[in-house]
């Protein structure tokens, strides 16, 4: 006991434990994995669908500004959505940790402050990444490709996980507040318009002007735009776009940063408001 | 250290317009099982969770081994144990995986979280069951889990609430097991329950809480005592109940209370003895089935206490942590305790103003 109680005294020590903390909830995320691989694939059945139904159903009714394939302008648009469910899968999973007592046992013991959220995030990353990887191949499989250079693809999906670490905090702070797994569950119908009102099925043209201005703040849209420009993929904005879709690369960065910059601190406060 | 292990002093806490607490105090020696006794909504977990660093107190102070629990709370933290009213377990994972993670966040080595993970399964007879996802363990087999998982450090505090809510008479054993081999190991624990029975059997002193507040301390013994003694009879006829009370009222002064039809039920004067009972009933007439002089249980106790106010009728037990009996955990009980017939340890059924209807169920 006097041993654990040392090593977290002094900076360095609570630096170390946050950092063996965090890695042995990421290392929990990967044994949950490896028992429900399932839950992976599940979590990209409903992109799947929509490339069926927009792909290949309704594509050939919308027509891309500028011209090209539906499928690869739907494409960018499916992984800026898919980054976006990662708001509903940490709630879930946070609240369900809150409901289920979990969170309170790791209250309970004398673990770093800052582990757990920093763990369920991380290991919301990784699970990120796996997702993208997966959209990645399906994409390949329905005839998208990246077409301006391995690099650029990179930097796009960089700035995919960048934005999604950044609505995970969003997703961890949600889950802390909600602490109940029923409404969690409810909640989660509320977002799916939330991806929808954006740039990623349709051109924002069309939209009245309120709803195309809302639209076109929306992250999804931003993220969707860096993603058809660092792919080289059909759907350039128009000229009169508003600022994040007319420089989606830069708006992305700052929405997941103005993201880190409000949850992360209103998480780790959560985490640690007690008394309920 | 003459000082108990853990003492709160005045603890006050309020949810908006409930006060779950009023002035909470208790004490418990190094080494003692403590039982904290009171019926659903007593303000227990309430008091657990401060005592464990989960909720602030609003007003009041409480320590654990010398540490106060707001202002050192990681301190206490590396002391304790805590197993919830529910199995806060991960039920995707492994029972082992679950023991691993958890030792590995109490800062274990790996080899040291893998191997006291292992022990632990062996111990409490889970081993057989360590590589299964807990989602698919019955409800004894998660309290099980989520105990182990208090355990890994072997704390000098175990917190327990409610530990056996909700589960079978067999797992209630299992747990109640457990419970007693780390008391004779020397670990104090603080338990909290609704059953009387269970506070009875594991604990060494027993502070009756209700409506946030002591309303009695001491041993189960000393609580009894302070009653003296019950007369209970079980009559061949119910129609021959007058007579009999008018029998029974007159040797002990009281007239007596009739949980059911065909029984009655008195206090009893020290002075009072079997023979004489039997025989003035014969004297009257009166046939009976049994006759039992014996000690106070603890709910007559409790009912005492609290002085027959009216208590909130006890909520359907919480089935949402997977359970192994969802109707009534009681009913498990009653079955296999005959009301009425131990001295002390058979009494069955829940604290509250339910005992009369428990008995009525029996007969
Ligand atoms: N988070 C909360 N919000 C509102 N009321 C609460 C909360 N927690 C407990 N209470 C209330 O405080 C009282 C004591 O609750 P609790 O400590 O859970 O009792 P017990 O564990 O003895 O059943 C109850 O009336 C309960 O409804
Ligand atoms: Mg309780």
């Amino acid at each position: 006991m006097a041993v654990t109680t040392m090593a977290g005294t002094g900076w360095r020590g609570r630096l170390r434990w946050t950092i063996e903390d965090g890695a042995t909830l990421v290392g929990r995320e990967l044994s949950r994995m490896r028992h429900e691989p399932g839950e992976l694939v599940a979590a990209l059945v409903f992109p799947a669908v929509m490339v069926l139904m927009f792909g290949y159903v309704m594509g050939s009714a919308i027509k891309v500004p500028g011209g090209g394939d539906y499928r690869e302008y739907l494409m960018p648009g499916l992984f800026a959505m898919v980054t976006f469910s990662s708001v509903m899968a940490m709630t879930m999973k946070v609240a369900t940790d809150a409901s289920r007592g979990v969170m309170d046992r790791f209250r309970s013991m004398p673990m770093s402050r800052m582990a757990v959220p920093f763990g369920q995030t991380g290991a919301d990353a990784l699970s990120g990444a796996l997702n993208l990887v997966i959209m990645a191949v399906m994409g390949l499989l329905v005839g998208w490709q990246p077409h301006d250079g391995p690099l650029r693809a990179l930097a796009a999906f960089a700035l995919l996980a960048l934005l999604r670490y950044g609505l995970s905090w969003a997703g961890c702070y949600l889950g802390l507040v909600v602490r109940n797994e029923q409404t969690a569950d409810q909640m989660l119908p509320l977002l799916f318009p939330v991806s929808m009102l954006s740039n990623a099925f349709v051109p924002t043209e069309g939209m009245p002007s309120w709803l195309r201005m809302i639209a076109d703040w929306n992250p999804v849209s931003a993220a969707t735009a860096a993603c058809r420009q660092l792919f080289g993929n059909p759907g350039a904005p128009s000229a009169d776009a508003a600022w994040p879709v007319a420089h989606p690369v830069a708006a992305t960065i700052c929405w997941s940063l103005l993201l880190m910059a409000v949850f992360m601190p209103l998480s780790i406060r959560a985490y640690h408001r007690k008394g309920r | 250290m003459d000082e108990p292990i853990v003492v709160a002093e005045g603890l006050h806490k309020r949810f908006g317009d409930v006060h779950a607490l009023r002035g909470l105090d208790l004490a418990i020696s190094a080494g003692k099982v403590c039982g904290l006794l009171g019926p659903n909504g007593a303000g227990k977990t309430t008091a657990v969770r401060i005592l464990a660093t989960l909720a602030d107190p609003d007003a009041g102070r409480a320590r654990v081994a010398g540490h106060d629990v707001v202002r050192e709370a990681d301190r206490v933290r590396a002391l304790i144990g805590l197993a919830g009213q529910y199995a806060a377990v991960d039920e995707k994972l492994t029972g082992r995986e679950n023991l691993r993670m958890f030792g590995r966040l109490h800062h274990l080595s790996r080899a040291r979280a893998r191997r006291r993970a292992d022990e632990l399964l062996e111990r409490f007879g889970l081993a057989e069951a360590a590589d299964r996802v807990a989602g698919t363990y019955s409800g004894g087999m998660r309290r099980r889990l989520d105990l182990m998982a208090s355990l890994l450090v072997a704390p000098r505090v175990l917190f327990l609430d409610e530990p056996t809510t909700g589960l079978d008479p067999r797992s209630r054993g299992e747990i109640w097991d457990a419970v007693r081999r780390l008391a004779d190991d020397g670990t104090t624990v603080l338990l909290t329950t609704q059953y009387l029975d269970e506070a009875d059997r594991l604990a060494d002193d027993i502070v009756v809480i209700d409506h946030g507040r002591v309303i009695g301390q001491g041993t189960p013994d000393e609580l009894k005592a302070t009653l003296g003694n019950r007369v209970d009879v079980l009559l061949e006829e119910p129609g021959s109940s007058a007579v009999a009370a008018d029998v029974l009222a007159a040797m002990t002064g009281t007239a007596p209370h009739a949980p059911s039809p065909g029984r009655l039920t008195s206090p009893a004067p020290a002075s009072l003895r079997l023979a004489d009972v039997v025989r003035e009933l014969d004297r009257a007439d009166v046939a009976v089935t049994d006759v039992t002089l014996r000690r106070p249980s603890l709910d007559e106790v409790f009912l005492h206490l609290t002085d027959g106010t009216a208590h909130d009728p006890p909520a359907a037990p919480d089935t949402s942590a997977g359970q192994d009996v969802p109707a009534d955990p009681n009913g498990a009980v009653r079955q296999a305790v005959p009301a009425g017939r131990g001295v002390g340890a058979g009494q069955g059924g829940r604290v509250g103003g339910t005992a009369r209807d428990d008995e009525g169920e029996v007969a």
